[in-house]
């Protein structure tokens, strides 16, 4: 038998091969130069216009000029080739890809180191460059080296406050940074079947922080029907016996919540050691933690009082907007005293908006808490969207209630 | 293929956000790149590159995609960086641009020349000597065209 990934990219772990692509995209942090070095490759026009997406969420809408510009040249080309285009206001790259534009079984690459996101859906996704991405418009295709795959073992279920962002940095932290180093993590066992999409997407999407190539989840009846949500019919994905270079044991159960502290995603400790610990901004969102179920858990939390420190919520897409919009959450949420961005990624990092000054602290549930990354100077600390809520009331690090 | 210079030590897990900063990303001018590069790790380091060798701890480039960070190295003058272990977009991207890595566990020494030589599969520096994790020979043949554009103009 053979793994997930071996199985997509059709060869034994160890071989290179050359793929044809399914889908690509790039954001407008990465397509510029996509664009640029496309260009460089001598005119050769695009392969597959309806696999290749441009989706806009690292600077919207644009903050100078200089911005502007690269987005106005990089949407210009988009239209005119015809790729599938979204502009500021869409949403985060994965999430969009995530709402119905990835399949179990596909070969999908993103312009962005998160693009492991969508290893949620059984597809094997996994970040590139620009000169690859360039090389993909202009072939359809690129090579892969077929990786070995690390097994993460769930069993048992998450309760209470405890999320699957708990569950993640845990995981994240007893790899460490390399861990999986030119490896795929494939998340298997019977706590699976009781994730949520929401929640396999946030553990698919630290599977990087790992250094792992892709995260992939068997397609089973929980993609099936989230993708049936959006008129695909798909088959589940059989596992079989197959050869992990070593697998990882976690119990959801036992899973307490965590924060990772700064400057490493691997460095966690438990909420309660952290307690106390004074903030000077929250940030929900994000294509970790910035989902329908997250915005619902935020606002579950912050109902009814006022956030004691400075909040920003930016929703993961319109999408995920709109549906706090229908169902009264962005009221909530609203009326708690957060500041709502529209659906983008730019504070994570550091690139627009929510940027934090030198010395304060930033309690955020993205992905990654390098030095200086939102702003110079700042500490960023990763938890939950449940700790993040709780610890923005409390004005301090501290635990959410069951 | 061989480089040399005088090493640049760098510790372990250096990110690609440490690499080029965030807010340096918006621009075509790679001078920019160039003059920004590890300025969030030391600001007076962009001035150590030209014609320098990185001899850094294991999984350098780690984090996000940005192609910028290889770019940015490359344009500050690096010939090439040694480390056990690199990100793997990082690596491809490093490639792909044109410049040389190699995966070696080399102990570094400020300013000492260190050697690589891709074609033998070795790294040295003036008293030891280290194996090179091989590239596929598509891998080389990208490098020694200069980058990927330059080896896919070759092949039409």
């Amino acid at each position: 038998m053979t793994t997930l990934s071996e199985q997509i990219l059709g060869a034994p772990a160890g071989e290179y091969v050359d793929r044809r692509v399914d889908r690509a995209y790039v954001h407008d942090g990465t397509g510029v130069l996509t664009l640029e070095t496309w260009k460089a490759l001598g005119g050769s026009g695009i392969s597959c216009p309806e696999c290749l997406f441009v989706l806009f969420d690292h600077i919207v809408p644009a903050n100078n000029s200089t911005t502007a510009d690269l987005q106005h040249e990089l949407r210009d080309f988009a239209r005119h080739a015809g790729l599938h285009f979204s502009d500021i206001g869409g949403g985060i790259c994965h999430q969009l890809m995530a709402e119905g534009n990835a399949l179990p079984g596909e070969i999908v690459v993103g312009a962005d180191s998160h693009t492991c996101t969508l290893g949620a859906f059984g597809a094997f996704a996994t970040g590139v460059g620009a000169t690859d991405m360039a090389a993909v418009w202009a072939s359809g295709t690129t090579w892969f080296r077929v990786p070995d795959s690390i097994g993460i073992h769930l069993t048992g279920s998450l309760s209470g406050s405890v999320e699957a962002k708990d569950l993640a940095l845990t995981y994240v932290s007893r790899l460490g940074m390399d861990g999986a180093s030119y490896h795929s993590l494939e998340f298997i066992g019977e706590g699976v079947s009781g994730l949520s999409m929401d929640s396999r997407l946030t553990l698919s999407n630290l599977a990087v922080e790992t250094g792992a190539k892709a995260g992939l989840f068997y397609a089973d009846h929980v993609t099936r029907r989230h993708l049936g949500s959006f008129g695909h019919r798909v088959m589940p994905q059989e596992q079989g016996d197959c050869n992990y270079r070593v697998e990882y044991h976690f119990d959801a159960g036992e899973i307490v919540p965590v924060v990772a502290v700064p400057p490493r995603v691997d460095t966690i400790r438990p909420v309660s050691d952290l307690a106390g610990l004074e903030l000077d901004q929250v940030f929900v969102g994000t294509c970790t933690n910035g989902r329908s179920e997250d915005l619902s858990r935020f606002a579950n939390i912050v109902r009814g009082k006022r956030v004691k420190v400075r909040t920003i919520v930016a929703p993961a897409s319109r999408k995920v907007l709109e549906n706090a919009v229908k169902t009264g959450l962005l009221m909530d949420i609203l009326a708690a005293g957060c500041t709502v961005l529209p659906p983008g990624c730019g504070p994570c990092l550091g690139a627009h908006m929510g940027v934090v000054g030198e010395g304060e602290v930033c309690l955020s549930t993205s992905n990654r808490n390098f030095r200086n990354r939102m702003g110079v100077g700042g500490e960023i600390y990763l938890s939950s969207v449940s700790t993040a809520a709780a610890s923005a009331v409390a004005g301090e690090i501290c635990i959410a209630g069951d | 293929m061989r480089i040399e210079g005088p090493a640049v030590c760098l510790p372990p897990d250096i990110d690609t956000d440490l690499i080029i900063a965030g807010r340096y990303l918006r621009t075509k001018d790679r001078s920019i790149w160039a003059k920004k590069v590890f300025e969030d790790l030391d600001p007076a380091l962009s001035g150590r590159l030209n014609g320098a060798v990185i001899v850094a701890g294991k999984n350098f480039g780690c984090g996000s995609s940005r192609e910028q960070a290889a770019v940015a190295l490359k344009e500050a003058g690096v010939r090439g960086v040694i480390a056990p272990s690199f990100a793997r977009i990082f690596f491809r991207n490093a490639i792909n641009i044109g410049l040389p890595l190699a995966e070696a566990d080399l102990p570094c020494r400020d300013g000492e020349r260190v050697v690589i030589d891709l074609t033998s599969g070795r790294v040295c520096s003036e008293s030891l000597e280290r194996p090179v994790a091989p590239l596929s020979a598509r891998m080389l043949d990208i490098l020694s065209s200069g980058g990927l554009v330059e080896f896919w103009r070759k092949k039409k």
